[in-house]
């Protein structure tokens, strides 16, 4: 199986600070990645690269064999590659459904589409995801009345609504109760699986990567400094050196 | 957006009936009435940009102006005479044009002024629509102060001495009224009002409505999502330019007389005024700038026939105090008070289930 995103020789600094510096990364098509490191490694810069969410300054990076390093977000994200933001970001002033409802893939979207109604459809996807991540209830509210792990569901279901064919999440389970957690995993797992959604998955939280990842990438000042099956990258001693401070 | 489906229908019959009978029952206020139906115009198109969009357009005033000025060329054109010529002679030209010269004109004027501001907004959309915030807002202004005078300095168009417009002729369409061109006008005005409360009704009701306010939310998140932003920027800027072009093409008409500070971008007055209305009735709804403009042009035309020289202060006032104390305008409010009313509610696990289905 390839490759849907190769990153190859990626280096972005800002200012003086170089927050990533000859990254060489894959995700496999089908599989679930990992990208763990300390804070402040450069993991969300990285992100932020793939997206085109800031011009790199060097480097190639490639989506479904496709150069997209010099492209703008909006046509990434319409080439089915999306990102949740660490922050979290949704409408605020929206309800749930209404989120949902403007998330709907807007790739096949042509000008006189933006004067269309919602479907039916679209309404009963809304609503299934809503329900999938447990927000049904809630989806009459304003997304901005949401409490903070409430919103990062609700910004992963309008992920989903989007049908993207590569989803990068940063840190999913950030500011979710820890009972929760494993439902949130599954329910990640379940995107993978049965919507067929290749994940890059920014964790600290080890036990979930451990759970979910085929491959992980561990970042360190900016640089990979170790990457492979999760057993072997959790147990490398340089991944062990560099969680535990000499930084 | 308010309440249940039939308050709001008898809402509308009311304010209809309110319009078609009005001028028959206060002939002396045609006027007033009329541009009461402007400022509801400029109020609902404000609030396009500002309220459900988030872009504070301090300069929508221009396409006012704009409009009139495009609208009074293409009426001496239709008309037979040469702008320059027309313009030079200050009203002085004895000006003899047929009814159907006079009713042809305007009404190709009104639909250029239209078309041609729709058309302008795209050009200033895409220099424009890169500012975010106060920029935005102060680069917009900077459009409408730089055109009042550019304009006055455009001896073609009349430069700062204006221009006198062709005068209503004579006409059957209502027999026997004393004031048959303040009519002809007020409905007009009321028709373009109307016209663009429905079509705004309709848009924010479609995909086009969830994307304003997901730009207005977060214009950020919105790319990510692959929206695409600057078309729908565009084409609200564009809906929101062509009623301005009509109602400035209209206002034209009514006054008779147009010049480019005071008549045609008038920034401090009118281009205020517009975004005083959308926030007193409560910017982002549809009928807040509606009820704004209500409220405000009554509260103006009382304050100047009562309180003459205190005029200023009361606005001044309302703006105030619906700034400090109650940003979010009167329907807002309501939607705070009463948020069942508009449908902002919890659902118990027991009506939640068996909805859905995936989990
Ligand atoms: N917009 C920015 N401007 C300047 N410096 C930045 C910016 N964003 C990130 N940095 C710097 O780049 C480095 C990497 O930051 P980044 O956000 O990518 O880390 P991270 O691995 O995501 O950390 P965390 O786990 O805390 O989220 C940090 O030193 C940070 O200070
Ligand atoms: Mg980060």
């Amino acid at each position: 199986m390839g490759n849907v995103i190769e990153v190859r020789g990626v280096s972005k600094a800002y200012g003086g600070v170089i927050a990533n510096k000859d990254i060489d990364l894959n995700v496999a098509d089908g599989k679930i990645t990992g990208l763990i490191g300390p804070n402040g490694s450069g993991k969300t810069t990285l992100f932020n690269s793939i997206v085109g969410f800031h011009p790199i300054d060097g480097g190639s990076i490639r989506f479904d064999d496709q150069e997209i390093s010099t492209m703008r977000v909006q046509q990434i994200a319409r080439l089915g590659l999306l990102r949740t933001f660490q922050q979290t970001r949704i409408y605020g002033k929206m309800n749930c459904v209404q989120n949902m409802l403007i998330s709907i893939p807007h790739r096949k979207h042509r000008f006189l589409d933006m004067f269309g109604h919602s479907t039916a459809a679209d309404r009963e996807k809304a609503d299934s995801l809503l329900e999938f991540v447990g927000l049904y209830g809630k989806r009459m509210l304003p997304a901005g009345d949401l409490s903070f792990g409430q919103q990062k569901l609700l910004e992963f279901a309008m992920a989903l609504m989007n049908e993207p064919k590569v989803l990068l999440l940063d840190e999913p389970t950030a500011g979710i109760n820890p009972t929760l957690i494993n439902g949130l995993i599954d329910r990640l797992k379940r995107a993978n699986t049965d919507f067929g959604i290749t994940l890059l998955v920014i964790e600290h939280n080890m036990r979930v990567i451990m759970n979910m990842a085929d491959t992980v990438y561990c970042l360190a000042h900016g640089e990979i400094l170790a990457s492979g099956a999760p057993e072997a990258v959790q147990n490398d001693q340089r991944v062990i050196d560099a969680y535990l401070g000499a930084h | 957006m308010i309440a249940t489906n039939t308050n709001e229908r008898l809402l509308q019959i009311a304010v209809l009936a309110f319009g078609l009978i009005a001028p028959f029952l206060f002939p002396a206020y045609i006027q007033q009435i009329a541009l009461l139906w402007i400022m509801i115009l400029f109020a609902l198109t404000w609030d396009t940009m500002g309220g459900q969009m988030g872009y504070n357009s301090l300069g929508n005033i221009f396409f006012f102006g704009a409009g009139m000025y495009i609208c009074a060329v293409v009426q001496i054109i239709v008309g037979g005479y040469d702008v320059g010529e027309y313009t030079a002679a200050f009203g002085a030209i004895k000006v003899d044009i047929t009814d159907t010269q006079y009713f042809t004109g305007l009404f190709i004027g009104l639909a250029a002024a239209a078309v041609g501001c729709v058309f302008l907004s795209i050009i200033l959309g895409f220099f424009f629509f890169g500012l975010r915030g106060p920029y935005f807002a102060i680069g917009t202004l900077g459009i409408a102060l730089a055109a009042g005078e550019l304009i006055g300095a455009w001896r073609w168009v009349g430069g700062g001495s204006g221009i006198s417009l062709p005068l209503y002729p004579g006409s059957d369409i209502f027999p026997g009224s004393a004031d048959e061109e303040g009519l002809f006008f007020y409905f007009l005005c009321m028709a373009s009002a109307v016209a663009t409360f429905l079509f705004f009704r309709w848009l924010y009701k479609t995909r086009f409505g969830l994307a304003l306010n997901a730009i207005r939310d977060d214009e950020e998140k919105a790319e990510g999502m692959g929206i695409h932003t600057m078309r729908y920027k565009t084409v609200a800027w564009a809906c929101s330019s062509f009623f301005l072009g009509i109602s400035g093409g209209l206002h034209g008409n009514i006054v008779h007389f147009i010049e480019p500070l005071e008549v045609a971008f008038p920034t401090i007055t009118f281009g205020i005024f517009m975004v005083a209305m959308s926030l007193l009735g409560g910017k982002g709804t549809l009928w807040g700038p509606i009820l704004g403009a209500v409220l405000f042009h009554v509260i103006k035309e009382v304050t100047w026939t009562h309180l003459l020289g205190w005029q200023w202060v009361a606005l001044g006032l309302i703006i105030i105090v619906n700034v400090v104390y109650f940003q979010q305008g009167i329907v807002g409010w309501l939607m705070e008070r009463f948020p069942e009313r508009f449908g902002i509610r919890v659902e118990t696990d027991a009506t939640a289930q068996g909805k859905g289905g995936a989990d």
